[in-house]
């Protein structure tokens, strides 16, 4: 308690009062108001049932699992057997946000070394920049762009046809290779730079030594690039793998009629279903998987989570 | 060194991941000058900017984007500030602290926008019961939770680009100000934060941008109003039209204006820091300079505009439609002959025969020659309709 006493007071000798002030209550107001509180509130009103506003506080509202039960067994009509759609459409999200993170580090690793370590100055600039630039545009916009692209009479359907390929048009967006392309092109900026900034530190005479020493260009990668830029690849890949699982605008555009995306689901439960109860569970639920899923990946690969966002 | 097909396999490869950055991005403008109704490049009707004059008809996208320029300045009037004070106080703290700060700070990153989104509305929703406040007042109020929620992890992002400068902040600067009889609060307002200006900007940018662009975390806590996001975004779930695509071009127009001006000022910049800023000659240093080459653009946006703007598609938008007609009618009477060619009684629809049998010899070719468009058109039946179509 001395100490905690003895930090404040330090705290406001090395700030001044004011200044003090305004860092106490803007961290605050940030760390319990808008983040800590309301995921409270979200988890305690996911263990509750679906009232109405005149009968909240009333008699009939009391704490019950009722709605994670629901996840896990479905509807009491249905028997008691496992959820299989909801639990499926879960699985399926994570596979294929995994899908997608791996293919985005597969994409970003040669752009951000080549970006680390060929191209300098005004070219580099102009790369940074070119990269950028997309991503000025906002999410729904460059999901409506794929689907432009992939539709029935898209570009490259027709394109395809025309040189033969194939010759009926082929349903990239019931298949989900829009979606895929779609939200591999959604994140590629959140994986190059913390990519490119974790390369661009490696010195280069580490590289010369290892092709010195005999190592082929393959093992150069292997050993030496890639295990100094984990940390860049952990943070890469657990910003890009959270926010494919979150994602909610390019499953919506880009989605087949019959793949849901676990999100989809949130939002059915919340706009159309009016049961913000269950809605709640389920954001919980997409929220405990995601982050137990990308701790166990951290343990896996031993980097802490003071990494991500460097 | 074999230089050749060493350097060609690395410049092959970000050759193709910039046309995968670009490209879909090209084909979408494309799309939104054709005249097809579908977004599409081929088949190409007409250049039109007739989708442009729509969106300027587009209330409620027009409402969409006003909500959405008052959400984004509320975000960053607040995101800021807090993005600041929690890196100024990341580098205070002991670093065993830190590292579990900075865990609490990241986390609303990585938190999917969708539950920020929910816990913020169901969080000031039960607050809202619990004072017995009515449903006009700013817990239910959208765009109140709008800049709530997006706030949440905006302060994040702005707490990374404050982290990344003040890490090249030298305290020696604060304690000389301190020696020489500064206040701490004057060593905050004098030193610290002119330091940190421009990191502020570029944060207020950040947040400004993230704020437009988010649609995940605003798709619940806008309620019954709207933002730009959400209404582009049901414009795309109910129905393509290119139009979409017009706001798109009108972003990445501005988008490559901006770019190119922050690309010339910052050339300027390290030029004129290295001492290298050698255009003794007037003109080059005139088109070197950033103002110069803001005018430009801006003229160049203006005359793409101004061309727009008088660009008369209609006779070309007519064209398409009678062609599309003349194809149609062209069906309907090899539809017909064949109806013909099995009934044997020949006496019956005598007075329609003869206009009938006319394009048939030339059924491939025939509707696209220039002559046999508009008598056929004239003739038909519904001859009529298209040029009624056109003028509304």
């Amino acid at each position: 308690m001395t100490d905690l006493r003895a930090f404040f007071v330090g705290f406001v000798d090395r700030n001044g009062l004011p200044v003090a002030i305004y860092l106490g209550l803007a961290v605050t107001i940030w760390v319990f108001l808008l983040v800590a509180l309301p995921q409270l509130a979200m988890l305690d009103f996911s263990f509750r049932h679906n009232l109405p506003p005149s009968k909240m506080g009333g008699p009939e509202d009391v704490y019950t699992l009722e709605q994670y039960r629901y996840f896990f067994l479905g509807s009491e009509i249905g028997g008691g057997d496992w959820n299989a759609l909801d639990i499926g459409v879960l699985v399926k999200t994570l596979l294929a946000a995994v899908a997608v993170t791996l293919i985005d580090l597969a994409i970003c690793y040669p752009v951000a070394y080549l970006l680390a370590h060929s191209a300098k100055g005004a070219a580099g600039r102009l790369m940074v920049l070119a990269l950028i630039v997309p991503f000025w545009v906002n999410e729904i916009l460059r999901a409506f762009a794929f689907r432009i692209l992939f539709g029935a009479t898209g570009v490259i359907n027709e394109t395809g046809m025309a040189m033969g390929l194939w010759d009926v048009p082929f349903d990239f967006v019931g298949e989900d290779v829009a979606l895929y392309a779609g939200l591999s092109y959604a994140y590629i900026l959140l994986m190059i730079f913390p990519l490119y900034n974790a390369i661009e530190s490696l010195d280069r005479n580490q590289i010369e030594a290892a092709r010195d020493m005999g190592a082929s260009r393959i093992q150069v990668h292997w050993k030496v690039v890639i295990p100094y830029a984990k940390p860049g690849i952990a943070s890469g890949s657990t910003m890009v793998f959270m926010l494919t699982a979150g994602a909610l605008a390019a499953p919506q555009i880009l989605g087949g009629p019959s793949n849901l995306w676990f999100t989809q689901l949130v939002y059915q439960w919340f706009n159309d279903g009016g049961n913000w109860p269950r809605g709640s569970a389920y954001a919980i639920v997409l929220l405990a998987v995601c982050i137990g899923f990308v701790m166990l990946m951290m343990r896996v690969f031993r980097v802490s989570i003071g990494a991500i966002g460097r | 060194m074999t230089k050749g097909p060493a350097l060609l396999l690395p410049v092959l490869y970000l050759a193709l991941f910039f046309a995968y950055l670009f490209g879909p991005l090209a084909i979408m403008a494309i799309t939104a000058f054709n005249s097809a109704s579908f977004p599409r490049v081929s088949p190409w009707e007409c250049l039109t900017f007739g989708w442009f004059g729509k969106l300027a008809q587009d209330t409620r996208l027009l409402e969409g984007i006003g909500n959405s320029l008052v959400i984004g300045v509320g975000v960053v009037l607040i995101a800021v500030p807090i993005g600041l004070a929690a890196a100024l106080t990341l580098s205070q703290v002991g670093p065993r602290l830190r590292a579990s700060l900075y865990t609490v700070f990241i986390a609303p990153i990585l938190v999917p926008g969708v539950v920020i989104g929910l816990s913020t509305l169901i969080f000031w929703d039960r607050l809202g019961a619990m004072v017995g406040a009515d449903y006009d007042t700013l817990f239910y109020d959208g765009i109140f939770l709008t800049i709530a929620g997006q706030v949440t992890f905006i302060a994040a992002y702005s707490m990374l680009v404050f982290l990344s400068r003040i890490s090249r902040f030298d305290p020696t600067l604060t304690e000389a100000a301190l020696d020489m009889g500064a206040t701490p609060t004057q060593a905050f307002v004098k030193v610290l934060l002119p330091f940190m200006a421009p990191a502020i900007a570029s944060a207020a940018v950040l947040a400004f941008l993230a704020s437009m662009e988010n649609y995940n975390t605003t798709v619940f806590t806008v309620v019954a109003e709207s933002t730009f996001t959400t209404v582009l975004a049901s414009k795309v779930r109910y129905g393509l039209d290119p139009s979409i695509s017009a706001v798109a071009v009108i972003i990445v127009a501005f988008t490559l204006v901006a770019a190119t001006v922050f690309e010339m000022t910052k050339r300027r910049q390290t030029r004129a820091a290295s001492g290298l800023l050698a255009l003794d000659r007037p003109v080059l240093k005139l088109i070197a300079h950033p103002l110069f080459v803001a005018g430009l653009m801006a003229a160049l946006v203006g005359g793409v505009v101004w061309t727009g703007a008088n660009h008369d598609s209609s006779v070309c938008e007519m064209q398409v439609l009678d062609d599309k007609r003349a194809v149609q009618e062209r069906l309907e009477q090899e539809r017909r002959e064949r109806i013909e060619a099995l009934a044997p009684a020949p006496s019956a629809p005598a007075p329609s025969a003869p206009a009938q049998s006319t394009p048939t010899p030339s059924a491939p070719g025939g509707a696209f020659a220039p002559g046999a468009l508009a008598p056929g058109g004239a003739f038909a039946p519904g001859g009529l309709a298209p040029s009624g179509s056109v003028d509304d």
